[in-house]
């Protein structure tokens, strides 16, 4: 259902999948997207991670008796 | 408390590479636009707590990243925008259907929009938004982000067409049609 009227929505604002510029958009937008993710931003991931990790370790270990492992 | 829900990180990946082309759109250069997704991914991870997980992630992380990008401009001046590499670089393999001559006009088309109208486009045509999504995440009305996605689409068929729509041969006939039986 929901298709359906995205469907037609697309048809008519024109950007639908078998328009010309629908399409040249989406492969254009394709050219940047299928590069992936660059490596400086996977660390930086990591990296928000672990002190994440860390500072809940900390505040578990402030506020409750440690548990173990 | 505030240990951070797994699926977050999850739908951040998720979301960077469409985030990142939309950042190469509104800067216009890789470089920037990697700035540009680094400190969004800073901003978001440190207000993930105003976030609610099972809504829309992709719109938030959008919307972030346009208000960055234009407080960053507000800051340093128009220096930012250098419309010149807009999707150009590194773009020696592409996976599409489409030759590469035939993309870069499209390019250099898009390129001579308005700002307000490629954002628009660009939400609505590439990144898959809704016209309510696309409002919501330039902060302006329905109608508004409506007029110019048909606005930026009339001025790309017109563009596109002066610039010799039949030239490249698989492409000829849809774009034809496209551009011919197009009512606005």
């Amino acid at each position: 259902m929901n298709d359906l009227s995205a469907l037609r929505r697309r048809r008519d604002d024109g950007l639908g999948p078998n328009t010309d510029i629908g399409r040249k958009l989406r492969a254009l937008f394709a050219t940047v997207e299928d590069q992936g993710i660059p490596p400086h931003l996977l660390d930086l991931l990591d990296r928000l991670d672990e002190v994440e990790r860390q500072s809940s370790v900390h505040l578990n270990s402030a506020t409750a008796p440690e548990d173990g492992e | 408390m505030a240990t951070q829900d797994p699926g977050f990180k999850r739908e951040l990946l998720a979301t960077l590479p469409s985030l990142r082309a939309f950042a190469v759109s509104l800067s216009g250069r890789h470089d920037k636009a990697d700035d540009l997704v680094q400190d969004t991914v800073m901003k978001a991870w440190a207000k993930h707590e105003s976030f609610e997980m099972g809504t829309n992630m992709k719109a938030w992380l959008f919307t972030i990243l346009r208000n960055e990008f234009y407080s960053q401009m507000r800051k340093r001046g128009r220096e930012i925008q250098d419309s010149d590499g807009l999707f150009t670089e590194r773009m020696a393999v592409h996976p599409s259907q489409y030759g590469i001559m035939d993309l870069s006009d499209f390019k250099k088309a898009l390129d001579m929009l308005p700002s307000d109208q490629r954002e628009a486009i660009i939400l609505i045509g590439a990144s898959g938004f809704s016209y309510e999504e696309a409002a919501e995440i330039c902060q302006c009305a329905v109608g508004t982000v409506k007029s110019r996605v048909s606005r930026a689409r009339t001025r790309l068929q017109d563009l596109l067409k002066v610039e010799g729509e039949g030239d490249y041969g698989p492409d000829a006939v849809s774009a034809q049609v496209t551009s011919t039986r197009h009512i606005g």
